[in-house]
């Protein structure tokens, strides 16, 4: 059953809403045993709402126009959700129970959602194999293989996607690759927006100027149907687009006319053959519907683009997680010492390892004599990516890569890695994230048992063309 | 740019960013952050004369709302989320 299905079957009073989420959380009590895709199940309120929906179904509220009506949402730990743990998966935020919902919360409540926890990551989003969890957090399993990654740093957003026998969609959260990546190892559709198209309110920032909140599903009508509700100006966020957003599920039935698309020459070098092998099926799955394709060249942002984006990510980075030091909200320790001591104190011993390996890669690049070569540098550097990208939207559509260069690979294969040859996994999706640009994963096919995703880049504010083109995949 | 990553570095930054790290932490991160360092160092190759720097990749423009009071946390909110607290206010270690 389709989430439309599903939600007029809960207009219809056909479905028993408060029956249908009772099974939904003892179906993630069930799935997370196995796989750790939550941090939290939010069983209370999830089971609030849904009485609430039974209610006004009852009474005969009007419940019409209601997009979500009934539908479970997972949400990454990092976006706060009123009264329910929200810890971005850091140990120093332990037991922090925000005050408020965050803009896309409100938004997706309003349309009906039910939330049902909060979904697992590398602590603040440091990682790309969500192996790097807070101190004390368990490691989501891919859904297809669990001695493999989910990807990262949305992995059990991902993860959860694609275990969930019933209607869900999940909110996530891109830096550099948080959604598509996560998406494209779990097999699941997976929308990162242009910056500022959806608000950040009430998201734990890793880095503000990359920070992207945006829909998972396992359909692309589902991924559509939740950036329609949570897109748009907030008068709460200061770097949101002052401009109507599309109707985004319009666009999953448009057809295909006069589109071209360039594919990055660059992206297919050094990948895994069964990857290359995926994604170019995908490209002639598009082709034979009608797309042109021609072969590009994107020289700058895949040659720099992971270079600026962890000098610019970890420079933003480090000042956020200033913040964290044992007062006003989060962990506390015992009242000891002097400010710095104290603080000192907390941070180290509630921070993790890639924690303070970003922390010290952004301070140094911040610091007076090497702030104008590194962080300075590449707020440049920037610049000639976003005007690389641009050049190439006068002319195309859409651009296609592969998502990642690599399958999932197995927990015993990152432990062997450094960190920078882990960083390097984020190769493809760092730049269309450092440049704003909107991206989907699309899931093009299996390879070994292991799912494998392509990547559709658009111009800003271009998520419909993105959709349309999606839509292609979409399973019927 | 050539940086010298020797333990005196990350010693000094962590100090800076308020973490304490052990002596083994401090050597393990030298020699990390020597390879990412050394990787990242090619962005010196780029030509980036006149360039401007980009603060985010969208172009924004500033809107400013309406003066209006609005509703914010009560004190009681916002001192419910930590233990250390008293007489109204956010309880610190000692200053002096």
């Amino acid at each position: 059953m389709d989430t439309y299905e599903f939600v007029n079957k809960i207009k219809n009073n056909e479905i028993d809403i408060v029956e249908h989420t009772h099974k939904v959380i003892e179906e993630c009590k069930k799935i997370n045993k196995e796989y750790n895709y939550l941090n939290v199940i939010s069983e209370e309120l999830a089971l609030e709402q849904a009485k609430n929906i039974k209610k006004s179904i009852k009474n005969k509220e009007n419940i019409k126009n209601k997009k979500l009506l009934g539908v479970a949402v997972s949400v990454k730990d990092s976006i706060c959700v009123k009264n329910v743990e929200s810890a971005a998966g850091s140990r120093i935020l332990k037991g922090y129970k925000p005050l408020f919902d965050a803009t896309v919360i409100k938004k997706a409540k309003e349309q009906g959602a039910i939330i049902i926890g909060k979904t697992s990551q590398d602590e603040f989003g440091f990682g790309g194999f969500s192996v790097n969890v807070g101190l004390s957090f368990k490691i989501p399993k891919n859904p297809f293989d669990k001695q493999r990654s989910c990807g990262g740093s949305s992995g059990g957003t991902a993860g959860i996607t694609q275990k969930a026998s019933f209607p869900h969609i999940a909110l996530g959260e891109s830096t550099g690759g948080s959604i598509a990546e996560p998406s494209s190892f779990c097999g699941v559709f997976g929308l990162c927006p242009t910056y500022g198209r959806v608000s950040r309110y009430g998201l734990i920032d890793y880095a503000n100027s990359l920070d992207k909140i945006g829909p998972m599903g396992k359909s692309l009508q589902e991924v559509a149907l939740l950036q329609e509700t949570i897109s748009g100006f907030d008068q709460n966020e200061s770097t949101t687009i002052n401009k109507p957003a599309d109707n985004y599920t319009d666009f999953t039935n448009k057809k295909i006319k006069n589109v071209k698309i360039g594919i990055i020459k660059e992206a297919f070098e050094n990948i895994d053959n069964k990857v290359n092998k995926k994604t170019l099926e995908g490209i002639k799955k598009l082709e034979e519907a009608g797309v042109k394709t021609e072969e590009v060249s994107l020289k700058m942002p895949i040659k720099y683009g992971l270079a600026t984006y962890y000098m610019l990510a970890t420079s933003e980075a480090s000042t956020n997680l200033a913040k964290y030091c044992g007062m006003r909200y989060g962990i506390s320790e015992k009242l000891e010492g002097n400010f710095n001591e104290y603080f000192t104190k907390v941070r180290s011993s509630n921070f993790s390892a890639e924690a303070k390996r970003r922390i010290i890669l952004g301070t140094f690049a911040r610091m007076s004599g090497y702030r104008d070569a590194y962080y300075i540098k590449a707020t440049k550097v920037r610049t000639k990516i976003v005007e690389e990208y641009k050049k190439l939207f006068k002319k195309y559509d859409a651009l296609i890569s592969p998502t990642v260069p690599i399958l999932p690979p197995k927990f015993s294969e990152i432990e062997k890695l450094t960190p920078l040859q882990q960083y390097m996994i984020d190769a493809i999706t760092v730049s269309p994230n450092v440049a704003g640009l909107p991206h989907l994963n699309v899931p093009v096919g299996f390879e070994n048992n292991l799912p494998v995703g392509m990547l559709l880049t658009a111009d800003h504010l271009e998520e419909g063309k993105l959709i349309q083109l999606g839509s292609l995949f979409e399973k019927n | 740019m050539k940086v010298k990553v020797n333990k005196e570095l990350i010693g000094h930054i962590a100090e800076v960013a308020r973490l304490k790290l052990t002596d083994k932490e401090i050597k393990k991160f030298e020699a990390e952050l020597r390879e990412i360092i050394e990787k990242f160092s090619k962005l010196d190759e780029v030509d980036t004369k006149n360039i401007e720097p980009s603060l985010q990749a969208v172009e924004l423009k500033n809107i400013l709302r309406e003066d209006k009071e609005g509703i914010c946390l009560s004190q009681k909110d916002a001192l419910s989320l930590i233990e250390h607290k008293k007489d109204g206010y956010f309880k610190g270690p000692k200053a002096v």
